[in-house]
């Protein structure tokens, strides 16, 4: 008798788990195309003619993209400001150094309020937990002025270094280690007869990977897109300056006599470096997220 | 017996590798944060029209917040801009926030049931956090494109063909949906994978457990994955509400022309056009007024966060040291056995 209803029981079980599988897909389908249509009509309006755009939505690709990176490149409303290989340059430099700076003091930082007993080290932490409620536009003025008294304006220093303190990623990467680094480890390490650095770079960061690899993947794409603090350091606007960012949206705030094509081929050319980058890092991602560290 | 190593290191203290260890995150944030946010306050009760301001006291809050004197048209005009300000801020981020949240943790809980068999799980991971990688600004021209006020734009082409062009961008409602949907578009992958990773977090044999049991997808969910994401949830919610205060990107550059539209400029864009607008002659005082209140603002809600989460860790650690005493003391019963 228990035996049968089990089956039946079981029967339902799987009917159930099929139909929620089938309603979480068609959610899942919905939300793809809502990713993933505007980028795709990004990329077919990037090869199509202003003539073509104006005339009709198409979602298939034409055959112009180097009609309009010519238009970009000689007509002088767009080529005064919009150089991209320059822009993707400098946004490299900018967001390469910040992300190291910022995972590599960060999860140092991190480190030393988990494995070490301080006088200060409550203070420490209370410090960064306050501070990291302090939004950047809040001392943005300040820093503008500070800024103007050291002479900093238009220079790429006052957008990289302040990167080594990060509170945001410094709490994060606390409450990863103190759920999941064991210590004992580290005791280990000193038995061994490893420093104290050492043992940091050596041993904790290869086993904090998957939090660092987050972090890091965060921090650049926050670095790369962080049009904020660019525009107020980079004050001059000079073309061989500028990052992706700023470039971008020197082009879309024209709003007289825009080429379309042209248009839609600054922001496509603008997403390709960072798209490209995210395919090979995504499997970084979802990988490293899902490793989620030391299992118990 | 300890081993002469282990005796070595019990009596070495490490407590200075822990102040090296945190030293250079602390001086350049005295530097380039602390300093910065110092000079803020001096600057609220400085003058305007200036880069090297005098100390004037409390004008520009005085112009911020209390109804100016009838006449005093660019007082009235700071004023006001400074109150839209709050409002579009709060409006677009609590619509923004609120489907952003339920909708990353509905998919990040289905993405990690592990009775949900699903072939291209990670296609789908990829595609969600895709946006989040786009800058802000090509976002912001993207969407200029597809919905901007032009006749031209790709939502006027395919419905308004011949006739008056939508004009969303310029419109009230309009933009600030607009900017809502963008903002979620762009971050709920990124919420989505934080959760996951708290989720995934969770000690495995928990689910499974739970699985055994005959608990059901709600059961495990409100049980188990919810009570334990809360830290992973606060952090969310936390950075989400410094990040609605710092909204500035998309309400900045959703336009064409040198105009930010006014329905949708936060309180971050004001504090930013009053230094940055006209650089020569900034206003730092209306900026760092504004900017002190919001550093108030944000003071606020941080402490009641932290005021809610802190208290129940104490609970929690209560009712450990509790357990643990009991423990101890079961075992000191036991010990006589043992031997």
């Amino acid at each position: 008798m228990s035996k049968v209803t089990y089956a039946s029981d079981k029967g339902g079980y799987q009917a159930h788990v099929l139909v929620k599988s089938a309603a979480i897909y068609v959610v899942l389908i919905v939300l793809t195309l809502i990713c993933l249509v505007p980028i795709w009509i990004l990329v077919v309006n990037a090869t199509r003619m202003h003539n073509d755009i104006i005339g009709g939505v198409s979602l298939i690709p034409g055959a112009h993209l180097f009609d309009n990176m010519k238009t970009l490149r000689e007509n002088s409303l767009y080529n005064n400001f919009f150089a991209p290989l320059t822009g993707m340059r400098n946004s490299l430099i900018i967001a390469g150094l910040c992300c190291a700076l910022t995972v590599f003091f960060s999860g140092m930082t991190a480190y030393g309020l988990v494995v070490y007993d301080f006088k200060l080290k409550g203070p420490a932490f209370v410090f960064i937990l306050a501070v990291m409620m302090v939004p950047t536009q809040v001392t943005a003025v300040g820093f503008m002025r500070l800024l103007i008294q050291l002479n900093l304006l238009d220079s790429y220093l006052p957008l990289i270094i302040p990167s080594i303190a990060a509170p945001a990623i410094v709490f994060f990467m606390r409450q990863y280690m103190l759920s999941s680094f064991p210590l004992d480890i580290i005791e280990a390490a000193r038995i061994d007869g490893s420093n104290e650095f050492r043992t940091f770079v050596t041993i904790s960061i290869p086993m904090m990977k998957p939090a660092f690899a987050v972090q890091a993947i965060f921090a650049f794409i926050q670095k790369w897109n962080d049009y904020y603090n660019q525009s107020l350091v980079l004050v001059s606007g000079k073309k061989t300056q500028l990052t992706m960012p700023m470039m971008v949206q020197k082009v879309i705030s024209i709003d007289r006599n825009a080429d379309y094509g042209a248009n839609y081929t600054a922001i496509f050319l603008s997403i390709i470096p960072v798209i490209v980058i995210y395919l090979i890092l995504s499997k970084f991602i979802i990988g490293g997220v899902a490793a989620g560290g030391v299992k118990e | 017996m300890a081993t002469a190593a282990q005796r070595r290191i019990k009596s070495v203290s490490y407590a200075k590798y822990g102040y090296i260890f945190i030293l250079p995150f602390f001086i350049v944030y005295c530097i380039f944060s602390l300093w910065p946010l110092i000079q803020t306050f001096v600057l609220a009760f400085s003058e305007n029209g200036t880069r090297t301001p005098a100390i004037i006291g409390l004008d520009n809050f005085k112009t911020i917040l209390a109804t100016p004197a009838e006449g005093d048209f660019k007082a009235l005009g700071i004023h006001e801009s400074f109150w839209d300000g709050i409002k579009n801020t709060a409006i677009i981020w609590v619509g923004n926030f609120v489907p952003q949240i339920a909708l990353s943790l509905l998919l990040a809980v289905w993405f990690t049931d592990l009775r949900v068999k699903m072939p291209g799980k990670g296609f789908f991971k990829v595609v969600m956090y895709m946006p989040n990688i786009i800058t802000a600004a090509s976002v912001a021209g993207l969407f200029l494109s597809l919905f901007g006020d032009s006749q031209y734009s790709v939502i006027n082409i395919m419905f308004r063909e011949g006739e008056e062009p939508w004009k969303i961008i310029t419109s009230c409602w309009g933009s600030r949906i607009l900017v809502m949907f963008i903002q979620v578009w762009m971050w709920f992958g990124n919420t989505m994978i934080m959760l996951m990773s708290g989720i995934q977090g969770i000690n495995e044999s928990l689910f499974e457990a739970a699985e055994i049991d005959g608990a059901n997808s709600r059961q495990t969910f409100w049980r188990i994955t919810f009570p334990l994401l809360k830290t992973i949830m606060v952090y969310t919610l936390l950075t989400s509400m410094i990040g609605g205060l710092q909204m500035f990107d998309i309400p900045y550059m959703l336009h064409t022309g040198n105009v930010v539209n006014d329905y949708i400029k936060t309180v971050a864009v004001f504090v930013y056009e009053m230094f940055h607008g006209n650089f020569a002659k900034p206003s730092f005082g209306y900026s760092g007024a504004a900017s002190v209140i919001l550093f108030i603002i944000t003071s606020i809600l941080g402490a009641l966060v932290f005021y809610v989460q802190r208290d129940k860790d104490a609970i929690e650690k209560k009712r450990k040291q509790k357990e643990a005493i009991k423990e101890w003391k079961r075992k000191q019963k036991g010990g006589g056995f043992s031997i």
